[in-house]
């Protein structure tokens, strides 16, 4: 099968690569573009460690296929902190033990992001459904839990 | 083991227009690929075995929820996400709107698209028995036209559909019927996150005590997602009292057939879906 000529925007910056257009965004991003910070945990849309923002939703980059996202934008972990200023979600998980192997971490800190600008006021139901898909066996749920709370009220 | 991503083909048509002339040039050599959620699960596994897809998640032709005073109608393509965000579902459709937040979490509902739900054909899926008791319609178009069809009946055995290869969803219409009773209720093996062991949809629409028609639907108990119509028999211009009840329940009994496999146990299944349509009548009643 032939290679086909992508274009997408990552984290701000414009890319053209020539890839097999099955391949998956999470593989493209690690492996092209060299941003390791987004995680394979299960590579089948359970666990939420490859969490990335595309054109302003949440999705799972290990079930997009790469020919689905020319012309897109995508941020990726790399992408949330403002140059040196991180943000209030990452500085959050840092102060509450948020963050632990780190392997879920990413697609943790990708979903609260993306409920705060959704939904700058959550309940704490809301917190949880907005987290529902991405699983940590490290925390326990609580540390990440409280730290998306604190990011609320700063 | 993972699937070996060169020796897949994903081609990204221009338009609807340019879909349906490609898979219709070549009647099941192209099958549709829309927001990926279940195809590449296969993938990653090692399980897919079609080799070429056409990429249809750009087609805006797909897009979008029309509301007329007789039905709504989603373009195939509507996700999870646009479906719970719709003031009218929400209002007149809560069933499909719980199927749609009960299946995967935001980042699987930004991405899986009702039409994929259908075409999928799992008996497990968590939109189609809503659908179904909705008594849906839906458009299959190819380069030689449209046609509409109810969606009762589609599925004809596991994975089997009335479609032809050269044909692709293109929406989905849900009546809009007025008050009735609805029902939605998904039994997984934990409240989120998890494929069904049963699920069931029910709607009733009541006359003070007798009930004027009925629609019963189970997921996980047979081949296809199943309209229970020997129930719905027992059930429908009878007064809604415990004889009633009793008789729908065994009658239910009779008609699935589910079986044990991974995820649950036959015996379980017909224990459960036995409760959920006593609950559904004891609710309507209320």
């Amino acid at each position: 099968m032939t290679k086909t000529e992508i274009e997408l925007t990552v984290n701000g910056e414009s890319h053209k690569l020539e890839v097999f257009p099955m391949a998956r965004l999470l593989d493209v991003l690690r492996e092209e573009l060299h941003l390791t910070g987004t995680k394979e945990g299960c590579g089948e849309g359970e666990c939420g460690a490859c969490t990335v923002k595309l054109d302003g939703q949440i999705v799972n980059s290990c079930l997009v296929p790469i020919a689905q996202v020319n012309g897109a934008d995508i941020t990726t972990i790399e992408g949330v902190a403002n140059g040196d200023q991180l943000h209030a979600v990452q500085q959050a998980f840092i102060d509450h033990g948020g963050a632990q192997c780190g392997i879920c971490t990413p697609g943790m800190i990708q979903a609260a992001v993306d409920l705060l600008e959704r939904n700058p006021s959550p309940t704490e139901a809301d917190i949880r459904t907005g987290l529902a898909g991405n699983l940590c066996r490290c925390t326990g749920y609580m540390k990440i839990f409280e730290s998306v709370v604190q990011a609320c009220q700063k | 083991m993972r699937a070996y991503v060169p020796g897949y083909q994903l081609t990204t048509p221009a338009s609807l227009h340019d879909a349906l002339d490609l898979i219709g040039n070549e009647p099941g050599v192209w099958k549709p690929f829309a927001g990926g959620t279940d195809l590449m699960v296969l993938l990653e596994a090692g399980k897919l075995p079609h080799r070429n897809y056409v990429n249809i998640w750009p087609l805006r032709e797909l897009r979008g929820i029309e509301i007329t005073d007789e039905y709504v109608t989603l373009g195939a393509l509507t996700t999870y996400t646009e479906v719970q965000a719709n003031d009218v579902l929400r209002r007149e459709f809560p069933m499909l709107c719980q199927a749609a937040s009960e299946t995967g979490g935001l980042a699987i509902q930004n991405r899986g698209t009702l039409g994929g739900n259908v075409v999928n054909a799992s008996p497990a899926a968590d939109s189609p028995p809503a659908l179904l008791a909705y008594d849906a319609e839906i458009e299959l178009v190819s380069s030689s036209g449209s046609r509409w069809l109810r969606y009762d009946g589609f599925h004809t055995g596991y994975k089997q559909m009335t479609m032809r290869a050269d044909e692709l969803l293109a929406q989905i219409r849900l009546p809009r019927i007025g008050p009735i009773r609805q029902y939605y209720r998904k039994v997984g093996t934990r409240k989120a996150q998890a494929i069904s062991k049963v699920c069931f949809a029910g709607v009733a629409r009541m006359e003070n005590t007798r009930v004027a028609d009925v629609r019963v639907v189970l997921g996980s108990v047979a081949p296809i997602v199943l309209r229970c119509k020997q129930t719905e028999d027992a059930i429908r211009g009878k007064e809604l009292d415990d004889d009633t009840v009793k008789l729908a329940r065994e009658t239910l009994l009779r008609e699935i057939t589910p079986i044990d496999d991974v995820r649950s146990t036959a015996d379980y299944r017909l224990r459960v879906a036995a409760n959920l349509l006593v609950d559904f009548l004891v609710t309507a009643r209320s």
